[in-house]
């Protein structure tokens, strides 16, 4: 499990970063203008609505009459009515502009991320995508529907409040005014150090759950180590880390929250003082002081969430900034305007321009380094691969199997030289033209949630159930297929977690059959598997290399032994080249190679065959 | 059901010890802070009737006596800021005792959770090898963290808010009632509605939340499973159909949300309305009721205000009640892994030398019931000597090491383990541990520097022997290779060791441990022959005396060691020396052995058959 952290975020307010956001937005238009409109009409009946109790004060209570109380009533009941509508409107449109436009700027991430190389996706964590694609988009549709109803009600209700204390009396509603800086320039300066105490928290309790985590997948060796005591000190280091942190966070905020009620307090000391002796004199104005007295208590709610939701527009810029910075990313493989002309985009292929693809690959004078290294991997490489033939790379785990394969996907593009198929740089067809060639079977499976069939239709999306049926035959795995619940249409669950490695190894087999493809990539397990799984994927390998340009990434020596070209991989460099009985005459690393796989192999295969 | 109940409540209440009286102070603190909040309306009051109106003034008679030799109402009509400065005082107190509420609280609550975390850590450390193998890391992460978040969001919030709201409701309603009867009865009248209102809808969301949840849960699966399956998706250039998949489940994830909120939007708005009902009610009877002279003008806004305030918290309480189920259920799944019993000793458990002999008698052995996996097996292996075990899959030979470090308990009447003659039954666990090291095939590095991880055993930071264990497992060079050398931090971005250096890494960090006894469970398999025969060589010099127990499949490796023993279904077939067992034509042993030492031939073969064949 890989936790990723985010950096810190420490920018003043930037409208710039926010425009980014507005044609998300503005697909939604309706929905927001709804949503605002609908709001202001709440927070302008939370303003009037002391006034029903300076009007009951003033014309029932004062004059101890009840005559058209009933009449009270009844417009009463009808404002809370409207009221209510009006929430469940603005709530219903807020909740439309969250999720839909956090929708489409999920989508578009999306749509991005399939255009992006690998040189993107090999130094990008999977988690980072994820959080992009998951957790920033949704912040953001938070923040332009939640965040700016609330900003908007505190605004409106703020100002409206301050215009109906001066249309009462001009000078209470001044005195009131008074307090306002000083709560504002508070909360400002608790918001910022909670906000920061915050993250600090955040980081801290990530950190924790990676300590359980370690604990746990690592306790089996603990164990054999006895070091459990040292463990849980380590461990404890951390809770205690929290505990301070937390508890830092809790004062702050114990300190801030009285603060606060002490100055509300002092506004309504103010408001009863003064008013008090304007009553005394003008007993009539009894009821515009309790809307004083009411509005004195309740202003200071809204003020603090006017600096609250402020910070949290300013922190939410990050979430911004992140995604446009994955938007603007560029990718690094893209076709040229001629290409796409002819051949068509990964989207909108043009299949009708396609030329056959017959096999052929040739490295020429190819230089490489991979874009986010120093070292060059390659140079001047030159290798002939003829339709048909079988390339093993082998190597230990981290030598750098996959670089030759990279290159002759196109996952990566040469630094300098050539890289021909069939006799023409392949920069001068179509990326999509060359992957719908290629089939690939990888190492860990890598299958999708869903049935069997619609895995092995991933290879060939208008394949038949005879086609489909064909495929399997092919690579052996009827038998499994048939021994599922469901056979073809057993659901695999996530990952295709339900299936044995072995199985899900001839699903791949099978999906890759399928496509038919003139190309063929195995990067082989290198998890041992029981003999009789083992024997089924031998032969179903066999299958499928017949009559196709081949690079097995190997490791089982029946799979290597039958290669035309063995490349010998250490420190990324390749270090030896020649078929099986030359590597192994020249007695090099191959050699040692091959004969540790060798001793395991055979020792395992004799003990559990008897 | 009752005693379950009991047991998760106990569990946490155990957890509590310690911070009970600081529960109690808050407890405490929040009620004080509740009755100066609330004095402080009545403050109005007097001033609103008493002072500015013509009501007479009721208070506790030495106050009154006070203010009457004062000067009297007149002297509070002068001094009116005085009157007022009261509240402020009262604002004061009640935030005092709010911030004393707030730092009680959270230090019970956190240090409650501390202890939580620590314990749980701890004990999952302790738990049997059999538990590790059969709960998964992701359920028990989970639980380690989500689910004890739900318990302290319920001890740091919900537990004392409920209590909170009790007390507030409890103690303004008193007051209301001796104000006015029928008025509290109206107010009064509104609470279980409220509260029930509340309670039946969040539940009722829940239970949407579900769906919208997996809705979520699908979509981000789909894009993780997009994401790190990126070349096939690429490879078989499926980019279209990735972008429709994608679309249909986004959409779903905010449909489901949209239906959501609508219906917290029903929930709003008529919760709004009820509460709004409720209020305007009080205040058009309060209103008659006032003009006809039943109450003051004064208590008239205190009612209204003590109702306003009423409002919020028993909207609250029925969430908090509708969420409690969330508690209980996580108590539950966190309780499930604190009743698992921790390895312990017997009782009287010795400490003996471990140098002597290892004997295995009689021993059988199964996991849980299912087929036995050692059947009646004794054997004997020297003290000082290697001793070397070759097995298929499922023959028994990692339960024997198992069995021996006592990551599984042989039960009573299976036979017993002697060390030196002592059933290591007897033997202190931690003692018998810290003299056997263990190397697993596929061992565990700590995301710790390399240093930190060879050296874990006991933090000697003795750098010198450190490097002298990794020399031995052949890593030092390899180890300073790398840029960093042994600060290296194993598992971060840009460095991958290889299986087999991660093996060698293992070696060395048991190598600290000086145990006087060493398994190898085939945790040499990713290291080439060479290398095998090196480390072997070297640990034979540096050893001496230890005990080794090894496991493999190489004849290269065995054919050195002292006594081999060849297992097949939980029994020995063959046991002796390497010379012994080659004597045996029909033997397993002899027929690894005749096809390893075949490379060499092979090796002449292939030169003849180019390519050559299986």
């Amino acid at each position: 499990m890989a936790y990723y952290e985010e950096e810190d975020y420490k920018k003043p307010f930037s409208i710039k970063v926010w425009g980014n956001v507005i044609p998300f937005v503005k697909l939604y238009k309706k929905a927001f203008s709804m949503a605002m409109s609908f709001l202001i009409l709440v927070s302008l009946i939370d303003i009037i609505y002391p006034f029903f109790q300076r009007y009951a004060i003033n014309n029932f209570i004062t004059p101890k009459s009840t005559e058209g109380i009933g009449k009270f009533a009844l417009v009463n009941g009808s404002v809370l009515l409207i009221q209510a509508l009006a929430v469940i409107i603005f709530i219903r449109n807020a909740m439309t502009v969250e999720l839909n436009v956090s929708k489409s700027i999920r989508k578009s991430l999306f749509v991005h991320l399939q255009k992006l190389s690998f040189t993107y996706y090999n130094k990008t964590p999977v988690g980072y995508m994820m959080a992009r694609v998951m957790s920033d988009t949704g912040r953001i549709g938070q923040m332009v529907s939640w965040g700016l109803i609330d900003l908007l009600w505190a605004v409106i209700y703020v100002i409206g409040v301050f215009i109906a204390m001066l249309f009462l009396n001009v000078k209470l509603a001044l005195l009131v005014m008074t307090i306002i800086p000083f709560i504002s320039v508070i909360t400002m300066y608790f918001q910022k150090k909670i906000l920061n105490v915050n993250r600090k928290i955040r980081k801290i309790n990530s950190t924790m759950t990676g300590a359980f985590n370690e604990g746990i997948t690592g306790a089996r060796t603990s164990k054999t180590l006895v070091i459990e005591d040292n463990n849980l000190k380590d461990f404890s280091q951390v809770t205690d880390k929290f505990y301070s942190s937390t508890m830092r966070a809790t004062v702050l905020n114990a300190i801030f929250i009285p603060i606060i009620l002490c100055f509300s307090a002092t506004s309504l000391t103010m408001v009863l003082t003064y008013g008090g002796y304007i009553v005394m004199k003008n007993p009539s104005e009894l009821g515009t002081l309790s809307v004083f007295i009411t509005y004195a208590v309740s202003i200071f709610e809204p003020i603090q969430q006017i600096a609250r939701v402020f910070a949290d527009f300013v922190s939410t810029q990050a979430n911004i900034e992140r995604v446009t910075g994955l938007l603007e990313t560029e990718p690094d493989i893209t076709d040229t305007p001629e290409v796409i002309e002819r051949y068509g985009d990964n989207f909108n292929p043009k299949k009708e321009n396609w030329e056959p693809l017959v096999g052929d690959i040739e490295f020429k004078n190819v230089t490489f380094k991979y874009p986010d290294g120093d070292e060059y991997i390659l140079t001047d490489f030159n290798l002939k691969i003829p339709a048909g033939t079988t390339v093993a790379i082998v190597g230990e785990t981290g030598a750098g199997k996959s670089t030759l394969v990279n290159l002759a996907c196109r996952f990566f593009e040469p630094t300098s030289g050539q890289i021909l198929i069939d006799g023409r740089d392949y920069r001068e067809r179509s990326q999509l033209w060359l992957h719908n060639n290629i089939g690939y079977v990888l190492q860990s499976p890598h299958l999708f949630s869903g049935t069997v069939r619609e895995n092995i239709r991933y290879g060939k999306f208008n394949a038949t159930d005879e086609e489909i049926e064909a495929a399997i035959k092919i690579v052996a795995a009827d038998s499994v297929i048939s021994s599922l619940e469901n056979g073809l249409d057993t659901n695999i669950g996530e990952g295709g977690d339900r299936l044995s490695t072995g199985e899900k190894q001839l699903i791949s087999f099978a999906r890759a059959v399928i496509s038919d493809p003139r190309i063929f990539v195995l990067d082989e397990a290198t998890s041992s598997i029981d003999t009789q799984t083992e024997q089924m994927i031998q032969e179903a390998i066999m299958h499928i290399l017949k009559n196709r340009t081949s690079f097995l990434i190997a490791h089982r020596l029946s799979t290597i032994k039958k290669a035309d070209i063995i490349l010998v991989v250490k420190n990324g460099k390749i270090l030896e080249r020649g078929n099986h009985s030359e590597l192994l005459k020249q007695k090099g690393y191959y050699y040692s190679l091959y004969k540790k796989q060798f001793e395991e192999e055979t020792g395992a295969a004799v003990l559990n065959n008897v | 059901m009752q005693s379950k109940n009991k047991g998760r409540f106990n569990m946490l209440y155990s957890f509590m010890e310690g911070y009970k009286w600081l529960f109690a102070l808050a407890v405490f603190f929040t009620m004080l802070a509740i009755v100066f909040n609330y004095l402080m309306p009545q403050i109005t009051k007097i001033i609103v009737d008493s002072v500015i109106g013509n009501e007479e003034l009721k208070l506790p008679k030495f106050i009154m006596n006070f203010i009457n030799s004062h000067g009297g109402r007149d002297m509070l009509r002068n001094n009116l800021l005085a009157c007022s400065l009261l509240a402020l005082l009262l604002a004061a107190l009640s935030g005092l005792f709010t911030l004393l509420f707030r730092i009680c609280i959270a230090k019970a609550s956190e240090g409650t959770i501390r202890k939580m975390r620590n314990h749980l850590f701890s004990h999952i450390q302790r738990l049997p090898y059999s538990w590790h193998v059969k709960n998964q890391t992701g359920d028990i992460i989970q639980r380690c963290t989500s689910d004890v978040e739900v318990i302290r969001n319920f001890i740091s919030q919900q537990l004392i808010e409920m209590i909170r709201t009790v007390f507030l409701v409890g103690f303004s309603i008193t007051i209301m009632f001796t104000m006015n009867i029928r008025l509290s009865l109206i107010a009064l009248a509104f609470f279980p509605i409220v509260v029930a209102y509340s309670a039946i809808f969040y539940n009722k969301i829940a239970a949407k939340f579900k769906f919208a949840d997996e809705a979520e849960g699908a979509l981000s699966a789909m894009v993780q499973e997009n994401l790190t399956g990126v070349r096939v998706v690429r490879a078989f250039g499926r980019q279209n159909y990735e972008i429709e998949n994608f679309d249909t489940k986004n959409d779903h994830f905010a449909n489901y949300w949209i239906k959501l909120g609508f219906l917290l939007s029903k929930y709003w708005g008529i919760g709004d309305f009820v509460s709004g009902l409720q209020v305007t009610l009080i205040v058009i009877m309060g209103s008659i009721d006032a003009a006809n002279g039943v109450i003051t003008l004064g208590e008239f806004l205190v009612f209204v205000f003590y109702n306003s305030m009423l409002i919020w918290p028993v909207r609250n309480f029925g969430r908090i009640l509708s969420e409690l189920s969330k508690t209980s259920v996580s108590l539950n799944r966190v309780l499930e892994i604190v009743a698992e019993e921790e390895e312990k000793d017997c009782e009287g458990a010795v400490t003996p030398d471990m140098t002597g002999d290892i004997e295995f008698k009689n021993v059988n052995f199964d996991y849980e019931g299912v087929k036995p996996v050692l059947k009646d097996i004794s054997f004997r292996i020297k003290a000082g000597t290697t001793f070397g075990i070759l097995g298929g899959t499922g023959s028994g030979k990692s339960t024997i090491t198992y069995l021996l470090d006592r990551l599984y308990n042989l039960p009573e009447g299976q036979g017993s383990i002697e060390i030196g003659g002592v059933d290591i039954r007897k033997i202190q666990l931690e003692h018998l541990r810290k003299n056997i090291g263990f190397v697993l095939q596929e061992p565990f590095l700590f995301s710790k520097t390399i240093k930190e991880n060879i050296d874990v055993f006991e933090n000697s930071g003795d750098m010198e022997r450190i490097r002298y264990c990794a020399d031995v497992a052949a890593v030092d060079d390899a180890v300073m290779s790398f840029s960093k050398g042994y600060d290296t931090i194993v598992g971060e971005r840009g460095v991958t060791l290889s299986g087999g250096q991660k093996q060698r890494v293992a070696i060395a960090r048991m190598l600290m441990q000086k145990p006087s006894i060493m398994i190898f469970d085939d945790s040499l398999s990713a290291v080439d022959s060479e290398t095998d025969a090196k480390i072997r060589s070297a640990l034979k010099n540096s050893t001496g005396q230890s005990t080794v127990l090894l496991i493999s499949h190489r004849i290269t490796t065995l054919m050195q060691v002292d006594v081999i023993m060849v297992l097949d279904d939980g029994k020995i077939t063959e046991i002796g020396s390497h010379t012994e067992l080659l004597a045996n034509d029909k033997g397993i042993y002899k027929k690894i052995y005749d096809i390893q030492s075949s490379l060499e031939t092979e090796l002449s073969h292939s030169a003849v058959q180019t390519g050559g064949g299986n």
